[in-house]
């Protein structure tokens, strides 16, 4: 305890007025509870705001070491390696967000309050939902960092901005439906570092077994095959066709099923593990 | 001392196990609507997962539970809209401020934006919390964050309250007023269950007590009859050399009962509700030559009567204590 706020007592005539004074409201709505526990991310942010630096430092860090560090070797210039792997960055680094979706949950758990949320009348995935929604506006974040960076350093997105950022809402609404499945993970683990190892021990060979940072053209065909239906894959070449303006319908839908059937299958999951935890 | 005969919790052979460890091994309770009634154990003892059961945040693995009238597990969305809890960790969010808390509580129950934060202001007023409102909780006081949480639970007053352990690691001060504080809620109408280590809370603030040790109950009453049914007082003796305490106590217990030595090298205290044997028992000791530093004969306490029920005292964690208490 670093600083003790100032104490006064209790006023007891006041409490009891208190206690008597109140009727009990109407039930709030699903999706009203669950924008409340949004808003209790929100605010979470506001009292810590270095714990974005997750979401906005790491994202460069990423953008320039590949442009600079590889793209001359992979892509004859970093200014044409950048246009390739700019979509690619931006899928990694959101979809790597998610992995902190299921530590902060996890955090979250050993914390007295969450046995308050489980004995109020709420619609049991309000909570879950609401913090997910809450984390999509850190997805959005560490996604308009790396577009703003890209453009910066020189990337031109052919769809221009509004393809830019259809990218970026099909990537954070791919990353909404993964995050389900961290928040699985962050209920079944033990401690937020077991959850973090786990998370990125899954998602390092799915990122880059795929086709973010190079043209799959070039790989042995076994490989081959697991890159071309790695979801990853599916959704940068989604992110790539849009920046590009010229959508494939075919990634687009693929990703999005994808992140339904995610949703569809780790909700029910996830708020099962919530409750009996 | 109960309004009515109606019954606010009704449970048969509530049972939970973690892993190998039974926390609760077959719980039954009956408690009177309008009362505080107490649940009393050491650390382990399975206090917090009866109370856990019963707010419905774990369904038991068997037995049934009506609460207000409502089964735990069939109508636990009923049940969850007539309770509250406050728990052994504090239940409030410490990254949030005090406010921020209250709001979160009372749009979570429905409140709109406005009553929300008039709700929240008016409480934080009442609990002597109003200076630190905007703070954020994990730099509140012990006390502070107690009268918080408690402040959460009646953000819509409920018709009964859990409260496990509200007391532990407060000073005597900040316990008075929690104490206070709950008077004042039963005055009011709602029903608290308040779990405890503290014989003395219990003894201060319950009209029923349940003694709970190892998962099991061990005895019910209200304070007076679970006194009563160890039908003893204790006869305290100091000797001012505290070397011959063994004698001392060979002496008590030929005369008297079971003898228990004191923290207080030269302090023993011997079961007896007798005062013509205690009389007996210090005369013996007169005769003996032990010089007594002072002698009294109380009635039980409840430190007692848990010993003997127990066989351990209550600020021993049992044995076996579990992963949840």
């Amino acid at each position: 305890m670093t600083a003790t706020a100032p104490a006064t007592d209790a006023d007891t005539a006041a409490v009891r007025r208190a206690i008597a004074s109140t009727a009990r409201p109407p039930r709030p709505g699903p999706l009203s509870t669950a924008l409340t526990f949004g808003w209790r991310g929100m605010l979470k942010i506001k009292h810590v705001p270095e714990q974005l630096i997750d979401v906005t430092i790491t994202p460069v860090l990423f953008v320039l070491m590949f442009t600079y560090l590889f793209g001359g070797a992979l892509a004859g210039s970093t200014s044409a390696y950048l246009q390739y792997v700019l979509p690619g960055i931006l899928v990694m680094s959101v979809v790597f967000t998610t992995v902190y979706s299921g530590v902060a949950l996890n955090t979250d758990l050993t914390k007295g309050v969450v046995d308050r949320f489980r004995s109020l009348p709420i619609w049991r995935p309000a909570p879950l939902l609401g913090a997910l929604l809450g984390d999509s506006v850190r997805y959005v974040l560490a996604g308009t960092v790396i577009l703003v960076l890209g453009v910066v350093l020189g990337y031109r997105p052919e769809g221009g901005a509004v393809g830019a950022l259809a990218a970026l809402a099909l990537v954070v609404v791919f990353s909404f439906g993964l995050s389900w499945v961290y928040s699985a993970v962050g209920l079944v683990l033990r401690s937020p570092s077991a959850v973090l190892n786990g998370g990125f021990m899954v998602l390092f060979p799915l990122t880059f077994l795929s086709n973010v940072f190079v043209d799959p053209g070039t790989l042995p065909r076994p490989l081959r095959a697991f890159v071309d239906v790695n979801p990853i894959s599916v959704l940068a070449t989604a992110a790539r066709s849009l920046m590009a303006g010229t959508p494939d319908g075919t990634a687009i839908t693929v990703s999005l099923a994808v992140a339904a059937g995610l949703a569809a299958v780790f909700l029910p999951v996830t708020t099962r593990l919530y409750r009996s935890r | 001392m109960t309004s009515g005969s109606t019954l606010a919790i009704e449970a048969t052979g509530l049972a939970k196990s973690y892993g190998e460890t039974r926390a609760v091994a077959g719980v039954d309770l009956a408690v009177p609507a309008g009362a505080i009634y107490g649940v009393l154990g050491p650390n382990g003892a399975g206090k917090t997962t009866t109370i856990r059961m019963l707010a419905t945040i774990v369904p038991p693995d068997a037995g049934t539970a009506r609460v207000l009238g409502h089964d735990v597990v069939a109508e636990a969305d009923a049940v969850r809209g007539l309770v509250s809890l406050t728990g052994q960790l504090a239940s409030v969010d410490e990254e949030l401020t005090g406010r921020e808390n209250l709001v979160l509580i009372g749009r979570l129950l429905g409140h709109r934006r406005a009553a929300a934060r008039a709700r929240a202001d008016e409480l934080l007023e009442a609990f002597g919390i109003a200076g630190a409102a905007g703070k954020l909780v994990k730099h509140y006081s012990g006390g502070m964050r107690r009268r918080l949480d408690i402040a959460a639970s009646i953000v819509v007053t409920p018709r009964l309250a859990f409260l496990d352990e509200p007391t532990t690691g407060l000073d005597p001060r900040s316990r008075n007023q929690v104490w206070e504080i709950v008077r004042a809620l039963v005055a009011e109408g709602t029903t608290v269950l308040l779990c405890t280590q503290y014989l003395e809370e219990a003894d201060q603030l319950a009209d029923g007590i349940v003694v709970i040790d190892r998962g099991r109950v061990i005895a019910e009453g209200t304070p007076g009859q679970l006194k009563a049914s160890i039908g003893t007082g204790a006869l305290h003796v100091r000797l001012l050399d505290p070397a011959r305490r063994a004698e001392a106590a060979r002496l008590l217990e030929a005369v008297v009962g079971t003898v228990t030595l004191e923290p207080d090298p030269a302090a023993l205290s011997a079961a007896c509700s007798d005062a013509d044997r205690a009389a007996t028992a210090v005369g013996e000791l007169g005769r003996a030559g032990v010089g007594l530093a002072d002698f009294s004969l109380d009635q039980p306490s409840l430190d007692e009567v848990f010993l003997s029920l127990t066989g351990h005292l209550a600020e021993e964690p049992a044995p076996t204590s579990g992963k949840a208490s």
